[in-house]
């Protein structure tokens, strides 16, 4: 029974006293309209030339003219096609299958495309493996629709044509063909393009390839290059896992190219009395973490120690233990839980240390792990530091000719960018292939401007195999061409790439136009070469022994890692993600130090809420050798002590619109491609302003979250874990869904449909996927860091992520009791320091939040012009063009989901993000109308989409089957957290969630209703 | 009193001349009506004429339009080649032959059809082994008339007599508004001249009745009647808000809203006179929420071969509505880049930029396949008798009223739609067995078209 336990989103509300948090529970608007602001200046009214007769003048003249200028109506012109595409319908969408592949995100999607526009990027479901798409991958429509992308190639950074730019580049080419020509490329895992390569140096022999990954993997492709002699890294289906232990290993994130969230979800969900366990040992709180049933935060230095105890438990061999007492018990039982779990164990490990890796790879291959494939390893990571180190050294030395780069912007991601950029100049021939004009495309002699990947053509093997096509979706918008395309033409080939890669794919197993339209093809396999497997034996015991005496050399450790909304920083001109609040720290537009409770108390680093609730925090300033960064510090629950974390892909300035310029470039932290350094923090005093949503729309303190644990729930007590809230009815007790007690009557919803949600606490890992397609589904605006700061976010879904401390506050209430005296071993001035404080080792919950379209809407009651009504589908209809912007409704939603358009949004230079020019209205939704000001808004249940699915069935004269009603989040969800369907359909997998004993609603008690439903969260403790 | 004779009123005069010159006009424009209904153009001359092949023109007519005319024009160029005087250039034995079975012809390596194939980029001219030598020939009598010249063929009494009428009526009435004008003025001469004399001869012509007690002007006694500027009052206020609120409602309703535009395309002739079905060219009204202006190639399907409207069509469109068919059909030519002469398109194209006539606002939601193809509903029935509309214009008046009324009327058609089987049979029964109307299908909802 875990619903006494406490929740809290912020420290701050662990403080019983604090007064903003009680303001804020008081008030649905944080900011109150600052009428005072101007009203209350009696000096500046008195100054003031206009009297109020004036005033009246002035309206009753813009009243007059508004209206006068209302009578004329515009003409509006219609421009038919001249010739119309065959397979264009005006107002109908189509859908291409493509790929994503920037050399951080690979992923197969399919694109919906409107009269030629791409407006939506889905996950491609057909596909077996990595066919679903992140929040960065949802979001990466908008990048096409970029007024900063180049529009022309460059020859020396003044505009040209191609024919110039080609003419330039050949001669140079040939006057440096002694010299190396490299290719400083991003990893494509492109098979085309690998036999490009080789095409390319059959023109230019001295050619060299050397692959650049801007958050490289390089321990642990090493370590499995030297087990398995590919370069790739292996991959894991949780489907059936029973124990999986993560060692600083965020494989729910980003971990390795990220992708396992989907059947680690699936893992998740208690079936038959069965779900995985997890244990998580790690120093920042991720998302693998927050989802974890037990978490250990450990420093990275503990954690190689983890890992040699572990190895030497499991495998064999010494490993002197200098764990503390309470680690050494937690491996110890780890251990246990992997042994027997056996072939449905694995351990999971994040430590850039090749030893680590390899120590791994050997305790997996001991369990005989059958959830870890390294036959058909994952291609999507295959740089190479030490190369790219070389290639510095060569072009300092000058035998390096010319450099062409693709797909990487090393000046800005390189650790010590200064050396590579003074080295980069001294090459005769420069050349990069970028979209931007990033700062390595600054520096360079050419600019091959390169279009955005819904314009191109490729393919990608991202797992041994398994290659994907990309497709072009819209014609190239400005004069742009692909890197293929330029190498075939520099190397003399007449040929474009589409033809080269048709011929490629058909004769690698593709039978063109079905894979093309499925996104993918199985290759032919017995191209592969075999390895001779008689390379250097590994040696475990000196790994083991590395492990065992690594000792932290510095007074904190830095753990670098990225957020799930920008990644490595690529997309970094993406408002929709600068504006994707972190799923742990609840942050947007911003990077920042996370650090814990203790070590900021002890440096004296504080973070406080301003009286609109908006988070403060001082500044700290990190220190490594050569390195020093100022950067704001966010104390963080669950961070372990003498650890700090620092997310990369921040502070990136080359081409970017200057509200997008956000945080601070971690990169030159990150020596060597290793995301832990040892570093020294300082506080630094000054505050900076957060925007953080951790406190906003807070719900009160009342139960919203559902826990229990699974020995509980396999005892069945609904009663226990998922009570119903009663009513006393004559002094009877009586469920408060009972008619009886209903003040409603209720519509009749039997016949049509009716639709409910369904939200799995179990299977939602906080990814953030569903709140970026609801941003693009349906035109959601951004409001920018400040509006943020005000709790104006117009998310219309929201993830909620609540920490609660592990044991309740039951072992601290038995331990208070028991205190005698002052002194001595029960004494509570000691005794009282013990207590556990709730933000060190706290656990999380994510709960995705939208409107519960409730059947009895307290929001619908008080509107004064009916502008929110119901229908009999179940949702909750909001009627924009009747909204008069009383907010009378936000007032009375006990779950704080509306939004309300306090600006005009798509024309308002305040706000100039993709609604404020001509490109990037290109994503915007037809089928959804686009909110002006003083306008309510929310959730809608994706009406446009069930009705399009209705209307579908309408016209082909069928009944609806049960899975084509669908949301833009429940199609992002692939973690099958967000189900969605008919509930008048008695066979639906929708009906069998709400009938199922973990379904509950929020604020049952309250009786209003909601047809979203939640699942009580199991954890398996 | 004799004097008051004197007082000519010049406008009294003016109104009587200018409705002497209408009455004239008008009987003049009837004139031409009834001219109007004798065949101002006569169409065929010689219709029975028997060429000295023997062949029936007439009949050859007829067979060439079934057969032929897809390809072929008499006196241009279409897709095949012109046919005028076809019989003087091949023998007519050969001719048989390629009628009847061109590609056995060319097959067969007669170097005249080889050299006529690779001519016409090797394209295959349709078989017709149905037609006889007899049918052929009747076709190539048709094929030897000569182009009719429209100066020759128009009777010799009816166009010029139309033309010289107009002329002299013309030439007629101007004359007699000049004699009405002069007159006017000299009788305005004369008036003062007399008022002049008068003047000088101390004749009093300007008379008041001073000896009779002054009266209340009306309008003082209005003002002083209370009651009665209370009344008058109210009733104003209540005429003028009438008005103005029946003003304010018809902001933005656009109802009989008929644009100019760009191509004078008559939805009269193509679905009216033709019979073409509405959705053969706004075919996405049946999949999608778009009507659409069709793309300009739809119309080419028929434009390629139809360059020139029939000859009566031609008429009627300049008299009527002032409007050469012709020189419409040549702006659509331009939009497409067709090339008349060399059957192509040159590729210089330039979209029609048409002026939306329905413009429904953003706010509410409509989609023409839910009306079209789930509802079953005739077009005519929101966008009026088009096949009667030589201009489009707005028939309905597009208010959320207007959608209302008819979701609240209409009996939605659910017999054979596998979607509707079942909810109407669960529906019906809780509606007591009457037909379902699209309100009780949810069809009021605010979210349905709002959102």
């Amino acid at each position: 029974m875990a619903t006494t336990k406490k929740y809290w989103k912020s420290t701050a509300q662990l403080d019983e006293s604090n007064e903003i948090v009680k303001d804020l529970e008081k008030n649905e608007f944080a900011a109150p309209i600052p009428t005072e602001e101007f009203l209350g200046n009696e000096e500046a009214l008195e100054s003031s030339s206009t009297s109020r007769r004036d005033f009246l003048k002035y309206v009753g003249f813009s009243t007059a003219a508004a209206s006068l200028a209302a009578c004329e109506g515009p003409v509006i012109n219609s421009v038919p096609y001249v010739n119309q595409p065959e397979r264009i319908i005006p107002g109908m969408a189509n859908y291409y299958a493509t790929t994503i592949a920037n050399g951080y995100d690979f992923a197969s999607v399919v694109v919906r495309t409107r009269e030629g526009r791409p407006i939506k990027i889905e996950g491609n479901r057909d596909i077996a493996s990595r066919g679903n798409a992140n929040a960065r991958v949802h979001a990466s429509v908008l990048d096409l629709y970029d007024n900063n992308r180049l529009k022309t190639p460059l020859v020396k950074t003044k505009e040209a044509t191609w024919d110039e730019l080609d003419a330039a580049v050949r001669k140079e080419l040939n006057a440096n063909a002694g010299k190396d020509i490299v290719l400083l490329t991003q990893t494509f895992a492109s098979p085309s393009v690998a036999q490009l390569i080789q095409d390319f140096k059959a023109a230019y022999p001295n050619v060299r390839h050397v692959v650049y990954d801007t958050v490289g993997e390089d321990a642990a492709l090493d370590a499995f290059e030297a087990k398995y002699f590919v370069r790739g890294l292996a991959d894991y289906d949780f489907k059936d896992a029973e124990c999986i232990v993560g060692v600083g290993a965020d494989f729910v994130g980003d971990w390795q190219g990220g992708g396992f969230d989907t059947n680690y979800a699936q893992s998740r969900v208690p079936e038959n009395g069965k779900m995985s366990h997890h244990v998580q040992f790690e120093s920042n709180m991720t998302l693998s973490g927050a989802n974890s049933d037990k978490r250990y935060p450990v420093t990275p230095t503990e954690q190689k120690h983890i890992i040699a105890a572990l190895y030497s438990k499991i495998v064999g061999g010494a490993a002197p233990s200098n764990l503390s007492d309470k680690v050494a018990k937690a491996v110890e039982e780890t251990a246990q839980k992997l042994r027997r779990a056996g072939s449905k164990g694995v351990l999971l490990c994040g430590i850039p240390d090749q030893d680590a890796q390899q120590l791994t790879l050997e305790i997996n291959e001991k369990l005989g792990c059958t959830i870890i494939d390294t036959a058909a390893p994952i291609m999507t990571r295959q740089g190479s530091r030490k190369a790219v180190d070389q290639l510095i050294n060569d072009m300092n030395k000058g035998t390096v000719g010319a450099v062409f780069v693709a797909g990487v912007d090393p000046v800005y991601s390189y650790d010590d960018s200064g050396a590579f950029a003074e080295a980069y100049k001294k090459v005769p021939l420069t050349v990069s292939f970028a979209s931007r004009f990033d700062a390595t495309a600054q520096i360079s002699g050419y600019v091959a401007t390169t279009p955005h990947y819904l314009e191109s053509w490729g393919d990608v093997e991202m797992k041994k195999g398994q290659i994907s096509l990309m497709q072009p979706t819209i014609s190239p918008l400005f004069d742009t061409r692909q890197m293929q395309d330029s190498l075939l033409k520099w190397s003399g080939s007449d040929e474009i790439y589409r033809d080269y890669l048709k011929s490629f794919s058909k004769e690698n197993g593709s039978n063109w136009n079905q894979s093309l339209q499925d996104g993918f093809y199985l290759a032919n396999t017995s191209t592969e070469e075999q390895n001779n497997s008689e390379a250097t034996a590994v040696d475990n015991s000196a790994a083991l022994r590395n492990l065992s005496n690594a000792k932290a050399a510095g007074d904190f450790e830095l753990v670098l890692y990225t957020k799930i909304s920008m990644g490595d920083g690529t997309q970094a001109n993406n408002p929709w993600l600068q504006e994707l609040p972190d799923p742990i720290t609840r942050t947007t537009w911003d990077n920042y130090m996370t650090i814990s409770q203790k070590d900021a108390d002890r440096l004296g680093i504080e973070n406080f809420n301003v009286a609109n609730g908006a988070l403060d925090g001082t500044y700290a300033v990190v220190k490594m050798e050569g390195v020093e960064r100022k950067i704001p510090a966010l104390i963080q629950p669950g961070q372990a002590q003498g650890t700090i974390g620092i997310a990369l892909g921040y502070g990136k300035t080359a081409a970017i619109q200057e509200e997008m310029q956000t945080g601070v470039n971690a990169y030159p932290f990150f020596k060597n491609g290793r995301t832990i350094q040892s570093v020294t923090v300082e506080a630094a005093g000054e505050v900076h302003e957060f925007a953080c949503t951790q406190l906003q729309n807070t719900m009160m303190g009342r139960d919203i979250i559902r826990e229990t644990d699974l020995s509980t729930y396999i005892a069945g007590d609904q009663h226990e874990f998922n009570p119903m809230p009663e009513v006393s009815l004559n002094h009877i007790e009586t469920p408060v869904t009972s008619p009886d007690v209903d003040l409603w009557e209720s519509f009749d919803r039997s016949v049509g449909h009716h639709f409910n949600m369904s939200i799995d606490l179990n299977s939602c890992t906080g990814c953030g996927a569903c709140v970026i397609a609801c941003h693009a589904e349906n035109n959601v605006p951004v409001v920018g860091k400040s509006e943020v700061r005000r709790s104006r976010d117009m998310h219309w879904l929201r993830i909620d992520r609540y920490y609660s401390s592990t044991d309740s506050f039951e072992a601290d209430e038995a331990k208070k009791d028991g205190f005698s005296g002052l002194f001595g071993e029960n004494g509570s001035l000691g005794g009282f320091g013990e207590l556990e404080i709730p933000a060190d080792e706290p656990q999380v919950a994510f709960q995705p939040l939208m409107c519960q379209h409730c059947n009895h809407a307290p929001c619908e009651t008080v509107c004064p012009v009916a502008a929110s009504s119901h229908g009999r589908q179940g949702q909750n209809h909001m009627i924009y063009n009747r909204c008069v912007g009383t907010r009378y409704c936000a007032n009375n939603c006990p779950y704080k989901v509306r939004r309300f358009n306090w600006f005009l949004y798509n024309g308002n230079d305040e706000f100039d993000y993709h609604m404020n020019n001509d490109l990037g209205r290109m994503v915007i939704n037809p089928d959804v109308t686009v909110r002006s000001r003083g306008v309510m808004e929310k959730c809608s249940l994706c009406i446009q989409m069930t009705q399009m699915t209705i209307l579908e069935a309408k016209k082909d004269g069928r009944m609806i089957k049960d899975g084509e009603f669908a949301t833009a989040c429940s199609n992002a969800c692939y973690n099958g957290a967000i189900t969605f369907g008919d509930i008048n359909d008695k066979e639906s997998e929708i009906y069998k969630k709400k009938s199922q004993d973990r379904a509950y609603h929020l604020l049952e008690e309250i009786g209003t209703e909601p047809n979203v439903v939640y699942q009580v969260k199991v954890r398996n403790i | 009193m004799i004097n008051k004779k004197f007082q000519i009123n010049p406008f009294k005069l003016t109104i009587t001349s200018l409705v002497m010159v209408f009455a004239l006009w008008s009987g003049q424009s009837q004139a031409l009506d009834t001219s109007d209904g004798e065949p101002a153009v006569p169409v065929e001359v010689n219709e029975s004429e028997v060429t000295e092949s023997g062949g029936n023109a007439e009949l050859g007519e007829a067979l060439f339009k079934a057969n032929c005319a897809a390809c072929h024009k008499l006196y241009k160029n279409a897709v095949g080649p012109a046919l005028f005087q076809v019989s003087e250039k091949y023998s007519r034995e050969w001719l048989y032959k390629w009628i009847k079975n061109s590609s056995a012809l060319i097959a067969s390596g007669d170097a005249q059809a080889v050299a006529i194939y690779n001519e016409y980029d090797q394209k295959n001219m349709n078989a017709f082994p149905q037609l006889s030598n007899e049918d052929i020939d009747n076709i190539l009598a048709y094929t030897d008339t000569s182009k009719p010249v429209a100066t020759e063929i128009v009777g010799p009494e009816v166009a010029p007599a139309v033309a010289d009428n107009s002329m002299t009526n013309n030439i007629v009435l101007g004359a007699l508004a000049l004699v009405l004008v002069v007159l006017i003025v000299v009788l305005v001469a004369v008036n003062s001249t007399l008022k002049r004399f008068a003047a000088a001869n101390g004749i009093q012509t300007e008379f008041e009745e001073e000896d009779q007690p002054a009266r209340t002007p009306i309008w003082k006694a209005f003002v002083r009647n209370q009651f009665l500027v209370l009344t008058t009052a109210i009733f104003l206020l209540l005429v003028s808000a009438y008005f103005v609120y029946g003003g304010l409602m018809s902001v933005g309703i656009d109802q009989g809203y008929a644009p100019v535009q760009p191509i004078h395309y008559s939805h009269r002739i193509h679905a009216g006179v033709s019979k073409i079905e509405c959705k053969y060219c706004h075919s996405s009204a049946r999949e999608s929420k778009h009507s659409g202006i069709p793309s300009l190639n739809v119309c080419m399907n028929c434009h390629k071969s139809i360059a020139e409207v029939a000859e009566s069509t031609y008429n009627e469109g300049l008299e009527e509505y002032g409007i050469d068919y012709n020189k419409e059909i040549q702006k659509l030519y331009k939009a497409t880049g067709w090339s008349e002469e060399e059957q192509a398109f040159t590729g210089e194209e330039e979209p029609v930029r048409w002026v939306r006539i329905h413009n429904l606002p953003d706010l509410a939601y409509f989609n023409h396949a839910q009306h079209v193809t789930a509802g079953n509903i005739e077009c005519q029935t929101c966008h009026g008798p088009v096949e009667e509309m030589e201009i489009m214009y707005q028939y309905s008046p597009l208010t959320m009223g207007w959608c209302i009324n008819c979701h609240r009327e209409s009996n939605v058609d659910l017999k054979g739609n596998g979607y509707y089987e079942e909810i109407h049979k669960e529906l019906s029964e809780k509606r007591g067995g009457r037909q379902l109307t699209v309100a009780d299908l949810g069809g009021l909802e605010c979210g349905k078209c709002h959102y």
